[in-house]
């Protein structure tokens, strides 16, 4: 019997990661409880307002993008498109190449991530060096992101105590406190000496041109305080209509990813620096990247086009908490990349097309999600086309059906097989039609009880 | 890479063109995610106190109280706005040490760091930077204590009104607390690359 990936990855973690990611998901569930429902009365009519708000943002997005590059031209900005992830990895490199530009310092975006940006730069001789305290140990771990808010949500302070020592970190010491100390010395060193600092955006407002990041560590701040060049690089779809949507997505933003009122730094930027100030860039540009996201707006799943990156589906799925974040093999994990990764996979989606089976629809995604992404019907979608293009990575784990579809079609034969079904409490697992086995391999199989709701209903006609 | 810019607009029009009613814009008031009676406080400044507090931040009445506090801490060297340091700089004594120009190879001698607020958040204890107002980006952050001093008549009762005041700065930053992180292990750090201090003062 061979299972779908996501379970065999799920079942070789050791119980200590499984604990960690168990431990620090459920902890983000339970502050983004606490924010939203002690501080609002009714935080599920805001989430369906943002909700709204994005639907309406995506599907007019020919209206929005025209009008955000004008402001950002307007505001001083350079405006590049690239239509792929290999596409936006050259328009840095130009960018560096153009400034005679060696080193990157780079806030935490999932779109350099996806575009593979870091590998890319050091295959041409550039640095691009992770500020985030836990992108950071992701980098000199060689290592990848398994969450989207907390990146190392996998790792214990041991594992990180030792990979400092070994990249000459100081002396082994696992204290948290002394970690970070540590990392603020050497970064800080790194930002005074890099050329540019690369960030992503969380919104970009398309009536001021204005992008808006979110931190709480101050890396960015530090990316634009120290570097002469801004790149930043964002996904077509984190557009919103107006600068007053801001408010609403701010307030629910923290709240759904860390169960913070605000996070510590909320930046809204706007071009290169003022005159009068002497820190900071002197140019700004900024990469609309498509990768992808232009097939998910023409597919019937644009819905999660409206994601936010708040991380909330994966603290709350059960599914997540077991198999951790690299089971799903690809950048965006949990509820949110079941759906994404796959539809951004392009002609890859076979290969990816087993992961929206890695949920067991409980439908707790959707009702956490900050605008309202209605995660397990897309889901659902996404299994008939895996269905349809006969994806194998899809079919692994299921049971053959053949047999339960002529019963299921065929009255009588349905019948006589209720009458026989109780033989099956006395049968031994082996001797099992293969779609029970499959079943019983992992979970017990409840006594047989064919017949019940037929002869229910009999008597229930009978009396009523 | 106008042809990548083409390439994007007609797949985006290819993708939208199937849609016959494509969603409306929801109307909605302004106020829709600030919280119950944020807006209401009699007394923005205290309002402020509060929820700044409640993120660890800190905040001072006046300038007398945040020197006895600097001088408490030993926090004697540091950087001030040469334009506030005309202001506030008599009530430091002679055994402070304030530079008035920051320089960026010394980052790490600077304890802390002094500039103007552009204004503060009552909802959510935060403070506002802009360019404009901000003498050095750099001497707000490296520090490991940063003082925004600001004007009693600066602050915001909510993120809406202070939303609506962004101007046409091109770096706006609120700050709310110090910075921190809770990469490890779930544990809160606080000073991770910004200010392990956040200190507002009336003045
Ligand atoms: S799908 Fe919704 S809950 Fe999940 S990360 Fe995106 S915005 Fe957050």
């Amino acid at each position: 019997m061979k299972y779908q990936q996501i379970d065999q990855y799920a079942a070789k973690i050791s119980q200590e990661k499984r604990a960690a990611v168990y431990d620090g998901s459920k902890s983000g569930y339970d502050s983004r409880l606490k924010a939203l429902f002690t501080q609002y009365q009714n935080p599920d009519d805001l989430r369906r307002l943002a909700g709204r708000i994005k639907q309406h943002t995506i599907e007019n997005l020919d209206t929005y993008l025209p009008q955000v590059e004008a402001r950002m031209q307007a505001n001083g900005v350079k405006v590049h498109w690239a239509t792929d992830g290999e596409a936006a990895c050259r328009e840095v490199l130009a960018i560096m190449q153009a400034r005679q530009a060696r080193k990157i310092v780079k806030a935490k975006t999932m779109v350099s991530e996806e575009i593979e940006l870091t590998p890319f730069l050091e295959k041409n001789g550039m640095e691009c060096l992770e500020t985030d305290l836990g992108e950071f140990i992701v980098q000199i771990g060689h290592d990848h992101p398994s969450h989207i808010v907390k990146p190392i949500i996998h790792k214990n302070r041991r594992e990180i105590a030792t990979l400092f020592e070994k990249n000459g970190l100081g002396d082994y010491n696992d204290e948290p406190e002394v970690i970070t100390r540590r990392a603020r010395q050497y970064l800080r060193q790194k930002y005074l000496e890099a050329d540019i600092g690369l960030t992503g955006a969380n919104f970009v407002s398309a009536e001021s041109g204005r992008i808006v990041l979110v931190t709480n560590e101050g890396n960015s701040r530090f990316c634009l305080a120290a570097t002469k060049v801004h790149i930043a690089l964002i996904g077509i779809e984190k557009i919103l209509p107006r600068d007053r949507d801001l408010a609403v997505f701010l307030n629910l933003l923290a709240r759904s990813g860390t169960g913070q009122q605000l996070t510590v730094y909320t930046e809204f930027i706007q071009g290169p620096r003022s005159a009068a100030q002497p820190d900071g860039p002197e140019e700004m540009h900024v990469i609309f990247v498509d990768n992808g996201r232009t097939d998910v707006l023409a597919s019937d799943c644009r819905e999660i086009l409206r994601c936010i990156r708040c991380g909330a589906c994966l603290n709350v799925c059960p599914v997540y908490r077991q198999a951790s974040g690299h089971a799903y093999r690809s950048v965006y994990p949990g509820p949110v990349g079941a759906v994404l990764s796959p539809l951004l996979a392009g002609k890859k989606f076979p290969e990816l097309a087993d992961l929206p089976k890695a949920s067991s629809l409980c439908g707790a995604c959707n009702e956490v999600c900050p605008v309202n992404i209605p995660i397990p019907d897309l889901l659902l979608r996404l299994r008939d086309r895996g269905k349809q293009e006969g994806s194998e990575a899809a079919a692994a784990g299921m049971p053959p059906m053949g047999g339960y579809a002529i019963l299921a079609s065929q009255p009588a034969a349905w019948k006589t097989a209720l009458a026989l079904g109780g033989i099956a409490n006395h049968v031994p697992t082996p001797l099992l039609p293969q779609a029970a086995k499959t079943w019983v391999e992992t979970r017990g199989l409840p006594p047989w009880r064919g017949g019940k709701f037929r002869a229910w209903m009999k008597n229930h006609r009978k009396t009523s | 890479m106008s042809e990548s810019r083409e390439a994007i607009f007609s797949r985006i029009r290819g993708a939208l063109q199937p849609l016959h009613d494509r969603a409306p814009y929801p109307e909605y008031p302004d106020n829709v995610a600030t919280l119950a009676g944020a807006g209401a406080a009699a007394d923005l400044w205290t309002a402020f106190k509060v929820r700044t507090q409640l993120v660890n931040g800190l905040a001072f009445d006046n300038v007398a109280a945040l020197v006895d506090w600097l001088r408490e801490k030993k926090h004697l060297r540091g950087y001030c706005d040469p334009a506030l340091w005309a202001e506030i700089g008599g009530s430091f004594g002679d055994d402070f040490h304030v530079e008035r120009v920051f320089d960026r190879s010394q980052i790490d001698t600077y304890q802390f760091g002094i500039t103007h607020a552009a204004g503060a958040l009552a909802e959510t204890g935060s403070v506002i930077l802009k360019d404009a107002t901000t003498a050095s980006r750099l001497a707000a952050l490296a520090p490991w204590v940063h003082i925004a001093v600001l004007k009693r008549e600066q602050i915001f009762p909510d993120v809406a009104a202070a939303v609506r005041s962004l101007g046409s700065d091109p770096n706006v930053i609120w700050c709310t607390g110090p910075s921190k992180t809770a990469d490890v292990e779930g544990i809160l750090i606080q000073g991770v690359h910004g200010p392990g201090v956040q200190i507002t003062v009336l003045a």
